[in-house]
């Protein structure tokens, strides 16, 4: 069964300068959400703080339970609907004093003020200021050297500087937008979702290089055509690979954000947008930077 | 070729085969006793997050362990150069690490006493503060200084180990972390908050003078007698819950502590069935309660526990047989853990919750079934489409699949790798990535078909070319998943390994045991045309 018919010749190259306007669109968009709120929701893994997750037995309104965390004098602290029915997640972002003394008085006071209902806890997090720190360190330290630990394997793999670029280029256009749609759709920026940046991290490289593979194998049998064209016809050639590939990766990854539950919810939406932008980047990213560079710089340099 | 094939198939299937077997025990629970023994395995280990339970980090606050250590030095030294007959003045401790010492007299004598028996408390400084009074100051060795933290926390991790026995956990894992962090894992605890309370007393048990000469009144209004503190008894009235708080005046010096007790167990008052504690001493401390007792007949002894005053009964007479009894309108549960914590000894320093992370067995089981839900559609959802677009290919690329699925949980076996829920995520994750090597496979076989190349051609060429794309796509998601593993902690910690070994078993599979099946199919079979 044929997806892609064998001779397609989409013209994928030329469509650049239109959907340039499309990335700068969306950057903007991701940076301006994530300026505009001051960086992003820190889960209770990076800015310490207390976060419960709470199930009663009978149906209970958001602002009883306000009502109910703020006569007991914690007034910074977040109550929201989290997965089914009656259960709510509160997170108060407290970065010192005793915050298992505030974990207890809330729950006391919960059940003090519910107390016709079973109260189960359901998940209890406390992270202490120091540990958040340190936690907030090992993340910067795990996307810092992953990113460089891949650009040096491409640098050998592929040998040419302006790959590299692209490579470079496309990554970091990913890791923008997937920053920026944590800070769109609010979502909480905890543990998981470093995971999320660095498999993105990995899963967008990995379609950079089946493409530029394809290129380098062309390059040498079409000699006499133009770079532009060289990228056309090897995009399309692998066409039929990256939709199957982003297809099923991406079915999987919507299959865990229907079915996998509420807490990992967030961590399966930041995926799917990573998936997207990953696919997208290796074609309108990582290949016209590259173009541009042989264009503008190595035919520059032949004359 | 032929001989070739029936090798790699012995090899393979004993692979596989070892993989099954690992994988057994937690599909099913009924098999012989003699199976553990001889495969190295057992259930796969789940995370916190599934199974539910407790994890929690202790910071020991060593600080006060040097404090108390130098405390102790403090009142040696005090107790020795009176001995020796040397007028002091003042001898307290200064800061967390150093001792001053006023006194008049021969310096040379008090120097030569201090280097002999207190070496490890060198001289900071000296001078004389005029009218033949000299002032020493002292500072703990350094390298003295990380031995008792280091002590403090070797001390706290057993103390902890015992209580946590006693509590009846089972599967408790508890381990240093750094230099002064303790991590505690409790699998399926029921009650988080009582062994939270456990854990986190420190249990200091003093026996303290009650100071009945001195005026409390005064005291209370801020003039404390020389060598005397205040402490508080602290009582919870059970029905309003109101706490009133009654001061005593002590003597400071703490005349014997909790080290010296063999046993602590709850008893029953035979007039009004409540519970107390029932102290036994070992033979130092029956001695030593004897000789205390002894001495201060009529005057109240002070039991106290971190701080608090729990009684403060009359000696009536000399009392031997090292017995002694803790009474405080305790509830049962507090009794008990009271006689626990009272065993298992006391912390040497106070510890401090830094982290905690509790999940509840209902949210534990909730992901469970939703993380088998995930992979159960994802695979039969895949395993469709390889057959619906590859057809007769796509069941070799399924079958690969299947395997690579469970390779990676004998795996996870074998080296006693713990699944958490992002762990399952990180599953899923890699079968998805898993069909790309059969996609870039098949592609490669159906362009070079389309060129006009015979079937085994073909696959000679599509492995060929395919397989440096293969080993170069995955390779950076390995990189990803080593550094996410290194710097990853708890739940995350499980995605790196899952997608990790998952990959790695994926070019097993993908590569590996999908060619012998083509090589197989064209070989021994002898198949004329592809179904692709």
């Amino acid at each position: 069964m044929e997806l892609i018919r064998p001779d397609t010749r989409y013209d994928f190259i030329g469509k650049k300068k239109f959907t340039v306007w499309i990335s700068a669109i969306v950057l903007l968009v991701s940076f301006g959400s994530i300026i505009y709120h001051g960086g992003l929701r820190y889960g209770v893994d990076f800015a310490g703080g207390i976060l419960l997750q709470i199930k009663f037995s009978k149906a209970v309104d958001i602002p009883e339970v306000r009502n109910a965390i703020d006569a007991m004098g914690s007034k910074d602290a977040m109550v929201q609907k989290f997965g089914g029915e009656n259960e709510f997640l509160i997170r108060v972002e407290k970065s010192s004093e005793d915050l298992e003394a505030i974990s207890r008085q809330i729950q006391a006071s919960l059940q003090e003020r519910f107390k016709g209902q079973t109260l189960e806890i359901r998940r209890a997090e406390v992270v202490g200021p120091k540990v958040g720190k340190d936690l907030r360190n090992k993340a910067i330290w795990a996307t810092v050297l992953s990113f460089l630990a891949i650009l040096v394997y491409v640098a050998i793999r592929f040998r040419q500087f302006s790959y590299g670029l692209g490579g470079i280029a496309a990554l970091v256009h990913d890791i923008l937008i997937t920053f920026g749609a944590i800070s769109l759709f609010d979502l909480e920026f905890s543990l998981p979702l470093l995971a999320v940046i660095l498999t993105i991290i990995g899963f967008s490289i990995n379609d950079t290089i089946v493409i530029f593979d394809r290129v380098r194998e062309n390059i040498k049998k079409m000699r006499k055509e133009k770079l532009d064209t060289v990228f056309n016809v090897s995009i399309n050639e692998t066409l039929g690979r990256t939709i199957l590939t982003s297809g099923t990766v991406m079915m999987v990854v919507l299959i865990l954000f229907f079915f996998g539950g509420p807490v990992i919810h967030d961590f399966t939406t930041a995926m799917i947008i990573g998936l997207i932008s990953g696919t997208y980047s290796t074609i309108y990213i990582a290949s016209p930077v590259v173009l541009l560079w042989h264009n503008h710089i190595t035919l520059k340099r032949k004359r | 070729m032929l001989k070739g094939l029936k090798w790699k198939l012995i090899i393979y299937a004993a692979i596989i085969l070892f993989a099954i077997l690992l994988v057994l025990p937690t599909v099913t629970s009924q098999l012989p006793s003699w199976y553990s023994k001889v495969i190295p395995t057992d259930k796969i280990h789940l995370g916190l997050d599934l199974q539910g339970g407790m994890h929690i980090v202790l910071e020991v606050e060593a600080e006060k362990a040097i404090e108390s250590y130098v405390e102790r030095i403090k009142n040696n030294i005090k107790d020795d150069l009176k001995d020796r007959g040397v007028p002091t003045g003042k001898v307290e401790r200064e800061k967390r690490d150093q001792i001053v010492l006023e006194f008049s007299g021969e310096k040379e004598k008090v120097e030569r006493l201090l280097s002999e028996r207190y070496s490890i408390m060198h001289e900071l400084s000296s001078s004389e503060i005029g009218g033949g009074i000299w002032r020493i100051a002292l500072v703990l060795d350094s390298r003295q200084a990380e031995q008792v933290k280091k002590n403090a926390l070797d001390q706290a991790l057993e103390t902890i180990r015992n209580r946590i026995d006693q509590f009846g956990v089972s599967e408790p894992e508890i381990t240093v972390q750094g230099t002064e962090q303790i991590l505690i894992q409790l699998p399926g605890i029921k009650d988080p908050e009582r062994a939270k309370s456990l854990i986190g007393r420190t249990a200091l048990l003093e026996f303290k003078l009650v100071d009945d000469e001195e005026d409390i009144e005064t005291a209370l209004k801020g003039v404390i007698p020389e060598g005397d503190i205040i402490l508080y008894q602290r009582v919870v009235d059970p029905k309003t819950g109101g706490i009133k708080k009654t001061p005593y005046l002590l003597k400071e010096k703490t005349l014997m502590t909790g080290e010296v007790l063999k046993d602590a167990r709850v008893a029953l008052d035979s007039q009004f069935h409540e519970p107390y504690i029932a102290l036994e001493f070992d033979d130092i401390g029956a001695k030593l309660f004897e000789q205390i007792t002894g001495t201060n007949v009529k005057k109240r002894l002070a039991i106290i526990l971190d701080d608090n005053v729990y009684s403060a009964p009359v000696i009536q007479e000399r009392i031997a047989g090292g017995r002694a009894q803790i009474t405080g309108r305790f509830t049962t549960d507090e009794a008990n853990e009271l006689a626990i914590i009272l065993r298992a000894g006391a912390l040497p320093a106070p510890v401090k919750i830094i982290e905690e992370r509790t999940v509840g067995p209902s949210l534990g089981q909730d992901s469970i079934r939703q993380g088998i839900i995930s992979i159960l559609i994802s695979a039969a959802l895949i395993v469709l489409f390889l057959i619906f677009y590859y057809r007769g290919t796509g069941v070799i690329g399924d079958i690969a699949l299947i395997l690579n699925v469970v390779l990676v949980l004998g795996i996870l076996s074998l080296l006693r790798a713990t699944l958490t829920l992002p762990g399952i995520a990180g599953l899923v994750l890699s079968v998805g990535m898993a069909v790309d090597a059969n996609i870039l496979i098949n592609e490669r076989i159906k362009e070079e078909l389309r060129w006009g190349k015979t079937i085994r051609a073909a696959i000679d060429q599509g492995y060929h070319r395919a397989f440096t794309t293969i080993i170069d796509s995955n390779i950076t998601t390995v990189i990803a998943a080593l550094f996410l593993y290194q710097f990853g902690t708890g739940p995350v910690r499980g995605f790196a390994v899952t997608l990790f070994w998952g990959i790695v078993a994926n070019i097993f599979t993908a590569v590996f045991i999908t060619r012998w099946m083509f090589d197989y199919l064209t070989l021994k079979v002898k198949i004329k045309k592809l179904s692709i």
